[in-house]
């Protein structure tokens, strides 16, 4: 058997550049995939984890009758004293913090532009929305009291021209079906990072925005963040009550989570394309060297080596190649993902309404997918020398004898 | 004891639609011990006796026995296990395996027969001196002279001690000094462990080694002379 390696290594060796390229096309189609599953695995980890932070939080509770694509702000749709449940649901033990807020829509003009907006009211002192505080790239944060200012992301400050103090004038859809219209204020301008967000979000404070939509003491949502997210379903179960519906973030989310299982279908086939070239110049590079060895093979069949030795020895090659090749692959693709891991891929802004795609990708490779991706890698490569080396194994000596070389 | 019987065998290559008789029908006997040599011009059909005697290949018709088994019928594993103790080959060409050192070519066999690690290093090392390159085991083949290659060809076909050694103009490829000299190593082996050899040559230099000559043309046998000759 160590004979049998050490054979196949000085095999190898007699051709250092092409068992190199061999080699490296293993690699590069190892690092091939390991590259696509962390940027997979990266981008929808980070847009559920955006999704849950910035939209939907681990879990909602509405109204039994509210209906989120209609934005409805009819009293018998909206959650009466928010306050009051909020604070009910806040005492929960897996809860970190709960908050009322108010969907509305409508629109932001300026003298010459206008843009149709979403207008989230908001408890500004909850910590569930920290992460819009922390994304402050300009002026200050709403406080409670605040009549007439908002704040507005970047993508739509860039899109309409506007600074921090610029008047604006809102438009938004009132619980009587009407629609006011309100000079405001803007205070400040945040950025989350994902254009698909900042380009149709203003925030208010939640008393103003009920005042503009005439929902006094009324909200669409209680908004739940959790310690932790694999509790989600326990604090739904603990929710259940007869006057609300209550939602989790994978009942939310949806469209993402299947978005991300077609996408890991895709992907798999883009797996198999990439192994099959890959197995290709393997099965080509051993091809190549049983011709070029075809008198050897007589020479060891001559003095009794049987065909499953033979069949060893170029699978011992095949293997030799895997190993390499998988090395090479490893420190490949281990060298790209972890300056994607770093410095993230720009994809600008692609964000769509309901899909928080962040401008910037970050790679994220699981040791899930490194052992798979480089299981199946070494087993293709094994099997692509299979073909090669019963063709070996299966020369008459006689004829094999007869070879030029 | 008869090393090799060939009983009545023809072998018929079908090559397209052409079909040619290397052997028409030869029969022979070979003793332990022996140092014969199958002569005949190119396509009279030793290339293909040898073959047929080295279980490389199958006979069309007849029999052939290795030390009173019939080998005609084995499988191509069979065939393998029957070459890998009894048979050696020396072959035209210097067929040693260029990626291991003359050592390792010679330790091929050895391995192959479940030889240990300190019985293959003496017998490698007994039989390197024996062709005089104890000094070059760890050479390989392309740091070898042609004289030099076959020589250790010679030594790996001994090494699992078997009970004939096959070669195929074995001096073809060389000069004279250094054909002379393989032919002195083989006879000189010949008598010191007397193992039985054959071989096919046209060059008549090489045919004065020989104790008995056996002569084939068309793929018959027509001269054998000095049959069960040892000395």
């Amino acid at each position: 058997m160590i004979q049998l390696f050490k054979m196949a290594f000085r095999d190898l060796g007699r051709n250092r550049r092409r068992s190199f390229f061999s080699a490296l096309a293993v690699g590069m189609g190892l690092a091939l995939l390991l590259l696509v599953a962390a940027f997979i695995q990266g981008e929808f980890s980070s847009t559920i984890d955006s999704t849950i932070r910035l939209q939907s939080g681990h879990l909602q509770v509405r109204a039994k009758s509210y209906d989120e694509s209609k934005t409805s702000l009819k009293w018998e749709d909206l959650i009466e004293n928010p306050d009051q449940v909020a604070a009910q649901v806040a005492s929960l033990a897996p809860v970190k913090v709960s908050t009322p807020r108010l969907y509305a829509s409508g629109f932001v003009s300026t003298v010459d532009e206008s843009s149709g907006v979403r207008i989230f009211g908001i408890d500004p002192q909850s910590a569930a929305n920290d992460p819009y505080r922390d994304g402050m790239v300009s002026g200050s944060f709403l406080t409670a009291d605040d009549r007439e200012g908002l704040l507005i992301g970047q993508t739509l400050a860039d899109k309409l021209g506007l600074k921090i103090g610029d008047q604006i004038s809102l438009s938004v859809n009132t619980s009587n079906g009407d629609v006011d219209e309100q000079p405001f204020t803007i205070r400040g301008i945040y950025s989350t990072q994902i254009g698909g967000f900042d380009g149709i979000t203003v925030f208010l404070p939640l008393a103003k925005a009920q005042t503009i939509t005439q929902t006094e003491n009324h909200a669409s949502t209680i908004f739940v963040l959790l310690k932790d997210n694999a509790q989600t379903d326990a604090v739904v179960v603990a929710l259940q009550s007869p006057d609300y519906q209550v939602l989790s973030w994978q009942k939310m989310n949806e469209i993402i989570l299947q978005t991300e299982t077609m996408a890991n279908s895709y992907i798999s086939l883009m797996y198999l394309i990439v192994l099959a070239i890959t197995a290709s110049v393997i099965i080509n590079t051993l091809i190549m060297s049983v011709y070029e060895r075809t008198r050897e093979i007589g020479i060891l069949s001559a003095i009794g080596m049987k065909g499953s030795r033979i069949l060893g020895l170029f699978l011992a090659e095949s293997s030799l190649l895997a190993v390499g090749g998988v090395i090479l692959g490893l420190i490949l693709g281990g060298l790209a993902i972890a300056y994607f891991t770093k410095y993230g891929f720009s994809i600008a802004n692609m964000g769509v309404t309901g899909i928080l795609i962040g401008n910037t990708i970050y790679t994220q490779l699981t040791m899930k997918d490194t052992v798979t991706l480089t299981i199946m890698t070494f087993v293709v490569t094994l099997l692509a020398g299979l073909y090669p080396a019963v063709m070996a194994s299966r020369m008459e000596p006689v004829e094999a004898l007869r070879a030029e070389k | 004891m008869e090393v090799t019987k060939i009983d009545n065998v023809t072998r018929v290559y079908n090559i397209g639609k052409v079909e040619t008789k290397a052997l028409r029908g030869v029969t022979l006997s070979i003793e332990n011990g022996e140092f014969t040599a199958l002569v005949g011009p190119s396509g009279s059909g030793k290339t293909t006796l040898l073959q047929l005697i080295g279980c490389l290949d199958q006979p069309s018709s007849g029999h052939v026995y290795i030390n009173g088994k019939d080998v005609s019928s084995l499988n191509r594993n069979q065939r393998a296990d029957m070459r890998r103790g009894t048979i050696g080959f020396i072959f035209q060409f210097f067929a040693l395996i260029p990626t291991l050192s003359a050592y390792e070519n010679v330790e091929m066999p050895l391995l192959l027969n479940g030889y240990t690690a300190k019985e293959r290093h003496d017998r490698i090392m007994e039989l390197l001196k024996a062709v005089g390159l104890a000094d070059r085991a760890n050479n390989r083949p392309d740091q070898l002279s042609g004289g030099e290659q076959q020589r250790v060809a010679v030594a790996r076909a001994l090494a699992p001690k078997p009970a004939l050694i096959l070669a195929d103009e074995p001096t073809a490829n060389l000069d004279t000094t250094n054909g002379a000299q393989v032919m002195e190593i083989m006879t000189r082996l010949n008598q010191e462990t007397g193992v039985t050899f054959v071989f096919a040559t046209h060059d008549p230099r090489v045919i004065n080694y020989a104790r008995r000559v056996v002569t084939l043309r068309d793929g018959l046998i027509i001269e054998n002379n000095g049959a069960g000759k040892k000395d």
